[in-house]
């Protein structure tokens, strides 16, 4: 397959899938580090590359609002943000999933204030991972604009209807430029093909009521039938995957496992530091250690199973969490990991730390020691500490 | 632009009977209004709000228009949404109608908690007409002040109490702040004046870019008044000049009625419970303020609009 090989940072690889999928409708609002995203996506309306209608509004909290109204109205749609801009529009975020919407939505993970901070962490994802989005992390610029493309496939099924958030690590990919292998618009334009929503507040001949008062005697229900989708959406994510596949070569699931069948010790972990992981598993192994490195790509709908299996013949998990849950019994990822494996014959060892808050590095060196004290725990079977923390002063 | 009530009054109804609005709520009936002026062609975005809670509850519906509600503070975001996804659809042949967009927010969610997503989708430009549906207080969730609240009014928030005696402060004048964003058209209406209400919603949707109307709507429960005075009372509050119609056309400024003698607001307030605690010799000189306000920014108003 020809290739057609781009120097694009993080942010200019999913204004690229942008420019390519060419949204009817998207809603731009500044903040770091999303902003470089909306500028080029605003460079191709301006130069009228793509002729998608921007709405240039006032808040975030309106970004999602206006998104909301351009997606009931039958649109596609597409918008960014990060941080504190998502925990603005929070309200929203929710509603959109519970209205099924397939909104599609960029979310260059920054940590939360306060103390303010515009670097990466994912406490602004996590914090929204039970707001009914699919999520999708990303460890680089290729994964960013894939899974971009690929996220309006997995909106937009008859069967999924709910929204998708495409997040990576802010700065540390959304600034760092990559080599992109891309489709051509025309090639992408026909994966995700035309929009045809089934209800449209547009479709004036057959009105119909978006977002009524629904009480105890049907929310329920509803929740119910938002539940299902969920699932239908764990299976179409497979489904978006292979066809992607065929098209590009690019193998796409919930996780990608590296060197994890033998492993004696293996790191889960989502984002950019999952590249870093590799590069150490890679070193490592070569030294004769059994480690491996399990990099979760879908956190939402949370592939539990999967996982479970993957990991069963592990006997120490290490799981790294960059977003904290106060007063939780570890991390997000940790805990819904951990429960995951409750039923396993042979349950393996899991430990959480902490890594890389507020945008903080986490090099080579930390993710060895921290392996090294994982196949220590594999060989003594002693967990000396169940939670810890990578590169923080004491 | 002249309205043609025979005609009107055959179109069929589009916000069908069965909704729950309370006895004597002229909200509803402005509703009707509104939608009679601007024909089925109509798409409606919603605040909550009472009109919200009580035309759409699951799995019923009053809305014979295609209607959208989002959340309280983002009526107008929402609708800037909806108007965007038409011009996109419009411009690659998917839709060929003509298809106005409404906005509606209570005075909480337009004066208070929508404003500013308000103001942005009025600076932006869409093209959209803006109702605020004015009882000046939170009515959905009991009677709490709201910036629309008139001085001395007793909410649950600013109740008639021995030392503080309601709202102490004076309400915001909304529709200036929204001709302040100099947009093509803003009018104030009442809805005992239909045919004026009508012909100005018929008049904000053909222009071209956004509009605003703001409507004074009685609320029987919120004012405690009877239940068939909401007509009467916002007939009286336009006689007193406390609610003036007028618009503001492309800057220009033109007052649809001027009372041949000015009631005195206290006529007025004494029609209505929340002020009731005013009528003491304790707390009269609010009533003398509230009077003074309105004086005031009624000759304002004349100056403006160029009345002698």
């Amino acid at each position: 397959m020809a290739k057609n090989l781009l120097a694009l940072t993080g942010n200019d690889a999913g204004a690229y899938a942008v420019k390519q999928v060419q949204p009817d409708v998207a809603a731009v609002f500044p903040i770091t580090p999303q902003t470089e995203l909306m500028h080029k996506v605003a460079e191709y309306v301006a130069d009228g590359v793509i002729d998608t209608e921007l709405i240039t509004v006032e808040s975030e909290h309106s970004a999602m609002s206006a998104t909301v109204g351009a997606a009931a109205g039958g649109a596609r749609t597409f918008t960014a943000t990060a941080a504190n801009g998502f925990a603005l529009m929070w309200e929203i975020v929710y509603i959109a999933s519970s209205l099924r919407l397939p909104i599609v939505m960029a979310l260059i993970n920054r940590a939360l204030s306060a103390p303010i901070n515009i670097h990466g962490d994912h406490s602004d994802s996590m914090g929204g991972r039970d707001t009914g989005w699919v999520q999708l992390y990303s460890e680089g610029a290729q994964e960013v604009y894939d899974n971009i493309i690929q996220a309006y496939r997995i909106a937009e099924h008859k069967d999924v209807l709910l929204p998708v958030m495409a997040t990576f690590d802010g700065f540390i990919i959304s600034h760092t430029t990559e080599i992109v292998d891309t489709l051509t618009d025309e090639v992408v334009r026909k994966f995700v093909g035309e929009y045809k929503p089934a209800y449209s507040l547009l479709d004036i001949d057959h009105p119909i009521t978006v977002g009524p008062l629904d009480l105890y005697d049907w929310y329920f229900e509803h929740k119910r039938s938002q539940i299902e989708a969920t699932k239908h959406a764990k299976r179409v994510i497979l489904e978006v995957a292979d066809e992607f596949y065929k098209l590009t070569g690019r193998r796409y699931g919930y996780f990608d496992d590296y060197r994890v069948d033998d492993a004696e010790a293996v790191i889960v972990v989502l984002g950019s530091a999952a590249g870093t992981t590799k590069c150490v598993v890679d070193k490592m192994r070569k030294d004769g250690k059994k480690v491996g490195v399990l990099k979760l790509r879908v956190f939402r709908p949370f592939p539990a199973e999967e996982l479970a299996d993957a990991l069963k013949d592990v006997p120490v998990v290490g799981v790294l969490d960059r977003a904290v849950s106060f007063g939780g019994w570890g991390g997000p990822v940790f805990n819904e990991l951990r429960s995951a494996m409750y039923n396993l014959e042979r349950r393996p060892e899991v430990v959480n730390y902490y890594y890389g808050l507020g945008g903080r590095d986490i090099n080579t060196e930390q993710i060895e020691e921290t392996f090294n004290t994982l196949l220590e725990i594999a060989e003594t079977g002693k967990v000396k500490e169940r939670f810890g923390y990578i590169g923080l002063r004491e | 632009m002249a309205i043609n009530i025979k005609k009107l009054a055959n179109e069929p109804e589009l916000l069908a009977s069965g909704h729950r609005a309370c006895v004597g709520c002229t909200g509803t009936t402005i509703l009707r209004q509104v939608l009679r002026a601007s024909g089925p062609n109509t798409v409606v975005s919603f605040a909550t709000g009472c009109m919200e809670v009580v035309t759409t509850i699951y799995p019923y519906t009053a809305w014979r228009v295609p209607y959208i509600h989002n959340a309280f503070e983002n009526s107008a975001a929402t609708i800037s949404g909806v108007e965007t996804a038409y011009r996109a659809l419009l411009k690659k042949g998917k839709i060929n109608k003509k298809i106005n967009f409404i906005a509606f927010g209570g005075d909480g969610g337009t004066y208070d908690i929508g404003l500013q997503s308000l103001s942005g989708a009025l600076e932006r430009g869409h093209n959209f007409l803006y109702i605020c549906y004015d009882n000046e207080a939170y009515m959905n969730t009991g009677i709490q002040r709201s910036g629309a609240t008139p001085r001395g009014a007793a909410t649950s928030t600013t109740p008639a109490g021995k030392v503080i005696p309601g709202k102490p402060q004076k309400r915001k004048d909304l529709t200036a702040i929204i001709a302040g964003h100099h947009i093509p058209y803003v009018a104030q209406a009442s809805p005992h004046n239909f045919i004026d209400l009508m012909k100005k919603v018929q008049k904000a949707l053909s222009i071209d870019g956004p509009a605003f109307m703001n409507v004074l709507m009685p609320c029987p429960r919120g004012w405690r008044f009877p239940e068939p005075e909401g007509i009467d009372i916002a007939r009286h509050a336009v006689e007193t000049c406390f609610w003036p119609l007028y618009e503001v056309e492309n800057g220009v400024y033109k007052i649809n009625y001027i009372p041949k003698k000015k009631e005195p607001l206290e006529n007025w307030l004494k029609r209505q419970g929340r002020f009731k605690h005013l009528f003491t010799t304790q707390n009269r000189h609010i009533i003398d303020e509230l009077q003074a306000e309105v004086d005031k920014d009624w000759e304002e108003l004349k100056n403006r609009a160029g009345v002698e």
